[in-house]
């Protein structure tokens, strides 16, 4: 049987991996990519304390929060969409209009 | 009869909240309609209410409608009751009464005015705030309606605000009277304090048991006169009333002359139970007004403003109004009330019909001969002065006499003496004033002879009834000499009036009395028909004689400027020096800097706002390490 720290390990690579990609990429969808794949690591954690103590709490969060993710997916889209539509780009630097 | 009561008020009432709400939109002969008949409509519930009142026996006074529980907090109780007696049916009816043929004159003499609904708006609120004041059953309700006619007084007055005088005159008259007020609301809590109550029933049944000393009442009822001279325009808060004068003539005729200056002669003889105990409170009471009526009399005599002699006048009248409540004849002082608005308001519309048909002219120096002119307006203007004068069987004689014989028969020979010189000097002034402006030759401004006319009949009418009853107001008061229980107003107020002991003068006595208030009528009519009929010379001598004296009444005695050096004055500059020192710099300080303080704040703060989403998401990182750091550490 693989150890639990195994699993915990390839969470917090993967959470980094997804943390790095979203500060060096410029384009909003890979961000937006970059933002799944934390989600996803957080999942995977969450299985694996829930696996370890035996408790089902873990399993309905990752239910949650994969409902969560889909309709943020779908929101986050459309806004991306729609700020293609007025602006003609999708990379963050160029996006500047809420400086206060 | 007496059931429907509480309408009177709350006719005026209705009338003025249609006006508010609509009154731009009416036109205007619909708001004079609605606003007169309001009036009259109130004036026939006050008459069939007065005749139910004299059908009620009096175990069953006073008639009192509790309309709603106002204020019940703890053992302070206050209802919005209103009560039906003698004393306020009386006024209802002068109130209601005058009230309703100065709106209808009022038609005509503000025909071309461009405030039309506002001012009937004002006078349909003032009568409702007066009849509140009449007829609320506690000291609470009294108040509310006398800061009502007080507030509309202020309206009134400064109804031509553009014109710079009339809104200083409304702001003076507010003012003065805020003076008194404080006074009057000190006696009210006092009387509640130490009563428990403040309505009338209760006070009177409490001081009859002796709820208070001597002293106590003695205090209340000097601060509750000190409320009443501002009100009433006594010394020494009399110097408001002949600047109201800045208001439109049917205003001084139904405030400043028949009913709200009369309201304190009103309170001290709702109040007469606790003067009456207290004793010296009365004689207080009687001096002041004794003063007043010789003072504001001398002050009529060089006056050349034609309403400026009848606002001295009214004063001089409240003042003796307040003799009779401060010997203890508060019937002789009602009497004169009522028998005063009649012709007061007389003369205050006959004088606005000589303006209306001058042009607005003021100044008597500028009038004369006007008798041929106006004739509906001179024989109605003569009536009012006869009868204030006191020329016998007509309505002031009657009232006059009542007063004065209570004087002389309380043993206060000086009050009685200052009552008769007074009248002296009433009788001068207003023949001075009728001899200036009716007889000798003309002496009018080229534009004010051009539009010469008498007034259109809205006017002439209400002038002719007044007149009516200027002469038979007075038979409902006859003196004791015609008969005994001739006295039916006397009578009338004894549920109200707590009867003192009484001095009977014997019919010789009284006889006497009679003739010397007639004789110095006489004389006094006399040495103005001498003055400025006969020899017109004579004023003009003896203005030259005494240079001095002439001046000090010319120029009102300075009791204006007096004031302004002793208290305007210093109270402007010390508000000027606050302004300069406290407002500008500590509170406009503080507010400012909290503004100035947010600002600085925003601005730092807004340099984390940068606009990249890379930068929030580095923050929001940041902070979720923190705080792992945090809970792990």
């Amino acid at each position: 049987m693989i150890p639990l720290t195994y699993f915990l390990i390839l969470s917090a690579i993967l959470f980094v991996l997804g943390a790095i990609a979203f500060f060096i990429k410029k384009d909003l969808i890979t961000q937006f990519m970059s933002v799944e794949i934390m989600f996803n690591a957080a999942n995977l954690a969450f299985l694996t304390f829930a696996k370890s103590t035996g408790s089902l709490d873990g399993q309905i969060i990752v239910f949650f929060v994969i409902t969560v993710a889909a309709a943020e997916a779908a929101v986050g889209l459309a806004i991306i969409l729609l700020l293609y539509r007025q602006k003609k780009t999708i990379k963050t630097e160029d996006i500047q209009s809420m400086k206060g | 009869m007496t059931d429907y009561f509480w309408l009177i008020p709350f006719i005026p009432a209705l009338s003025t909240l249609i006006l508010v709400l609509f009154g731009q939109k009416l036109p205007k002969k619909y708001v004079s309609f609605q606003a007169c008949f309001a009036i009259f409509a109130s004036f026939v519930v006050s008459l069939i209410s007065f005749f139910g009142l004299l059908q009620t026996s009096h175990e069953h006074l006073p008639i009192i409608k509790n309309l709603f529980s106002w204020i019940h907090a703890g053992s302070f109780q206050a209802d919005l009751a209103l009560q039906l007696d003698p004393l306020s049916s009386i006024m209802t009816l002068v109130v209601t009464g005058v009230g309703f043929l100065i709106h209808v004159y009022s038609t005509g003499y503000m025909a071309d005015d461009e405030g039309y609904t506002r001012y009937f708006t004002y006078l349909n609120l003032f009568t409702f705030a007066m009849l509140i004041l009449v007829m609320g059953s506690n000291l609470v309700v009294m108040f509310v309606g006398w800061e009502g006619v007080g507030l509309c007084s202020y309206l009134l007055i400064g109804f031509w605000f553009e014109k710079h005088s009339a809104a200083n005159a409304g702001k003076k008259a507010f003012i003065v009277n805020r003076i008194g007020d404080a006074a009057f609301l000190l006696g009210i809590f006092f009387i509640f304090i130490n009563i428990g109550s403040g309505e009338f029933s209760v006070i009177n049944q409490a001081i009859g048991s002796g709820a208070i000393t001597q002293g106590l009442a003695t205090l209340i009822a000097i601060l509750l006169f000190i409320g009443a001279t501002g009100k009433s325009a006594q010394i020494p808060l009399y110097i408001w009333l002949p600047d109201a004068m800045e208001g439109p003539t049917p205003v001084s005729a139904l405030i400043h002359a028949a009913t709200m200056v009369t309201a304190g002669v009103y309170m001290v003889a709702r109040m007469n139970v606790l003067f009456t105990f207290s004793g010296s409170a009365g004689s207080i009471v009687a001096v002041v007004g004794a003063l007043t009526a010789v003072f504001a009399a001398t002050m009529a005599l060089t006056q050349n403003d034609i309403k400026r002699v009848l606002a001295y006048s009214t004063i001089s009248q409240i003042g003796y109004m307040f003799i009779g409540c401060g010997v203890g004849a508060y019937a002789a002082g009602m009497f004169h009330l009522y028998t005063h608005a009649f012709f007061k308001s007389l003369l205050f519309l006959a004088a606005g019909s000589v303006m209306h048909a001058l042009s607005g002219e003021l100044n008597m120096q500028k009038m004369g001969g006007l008798r041929k002119y106006l004739p509906l307006t001179y024989p109605t203007f003569l009536i009012g002065a006869i009868a204030i004068a006191g020329i016998p069987f007509l309505s002031g004689f009657f009232s006059k006499d009542a007063i004065l014989t209570s004087a002389y028969a309380s043993g206060q020979y000086f009050v009685w003496a200052l009552g008769i010189f007074g009248a002296v000097l009433t009788a001068f002034y207003m023949f001075r004033l009728i001899f200036l402006t009716f007889f000798g030759n003309e002496r009018l401004e080229p534009h004010a002879k051009e539009h010469l006319h008498e007034s259109p009949p809205a006017m002439t009418i209400p002038l002719v009834v007044l007149a009516f009853f200027s002469v038979v107001a007075g038979y409902v008061g006859l003196p004791v000499v015609v008969g005994k229980n001739m006295d039916f107003f006397g009578r009338f107020l004894e549920p109200v009036i707590h009867k003192a002991h009484e001095v009977h003068l014997s019919l010789g006595t009284e006889w006497l009395l009679i003739l010397i208030s007639v004789a110095v009528a006489v004389t006094g009519i006399y040495i103005a028909w001498v003055f400025y009929i006969k020899n017109p010379k004579i004023p003009h001598n003896l203005v030259a004689r005494f240079p001095g004296a002439h001046k000090l009444l010319y120029n009102k005695y300075y009791v204006d400027e007096i004031y302004n050096a002793m208290f305007v004055n210093s109270l402007i500059k010390g508000s000027e020096t606050v302004y300069d020192h406290f407002d500008l710099k500590v509170i406009d300080g503080a507010v400012n800097g909290s503004a100035k303080a947010t600002n600085f704040f925003g601005k730092v703060l807004s340099y984390f706002q940068t606009g990249f989403i890379k930068d929030y998401a580095l923050i929001f990182l940041l902070g979720a390490i923190l705080l792992l750091g945090y809970l792990l550490f």
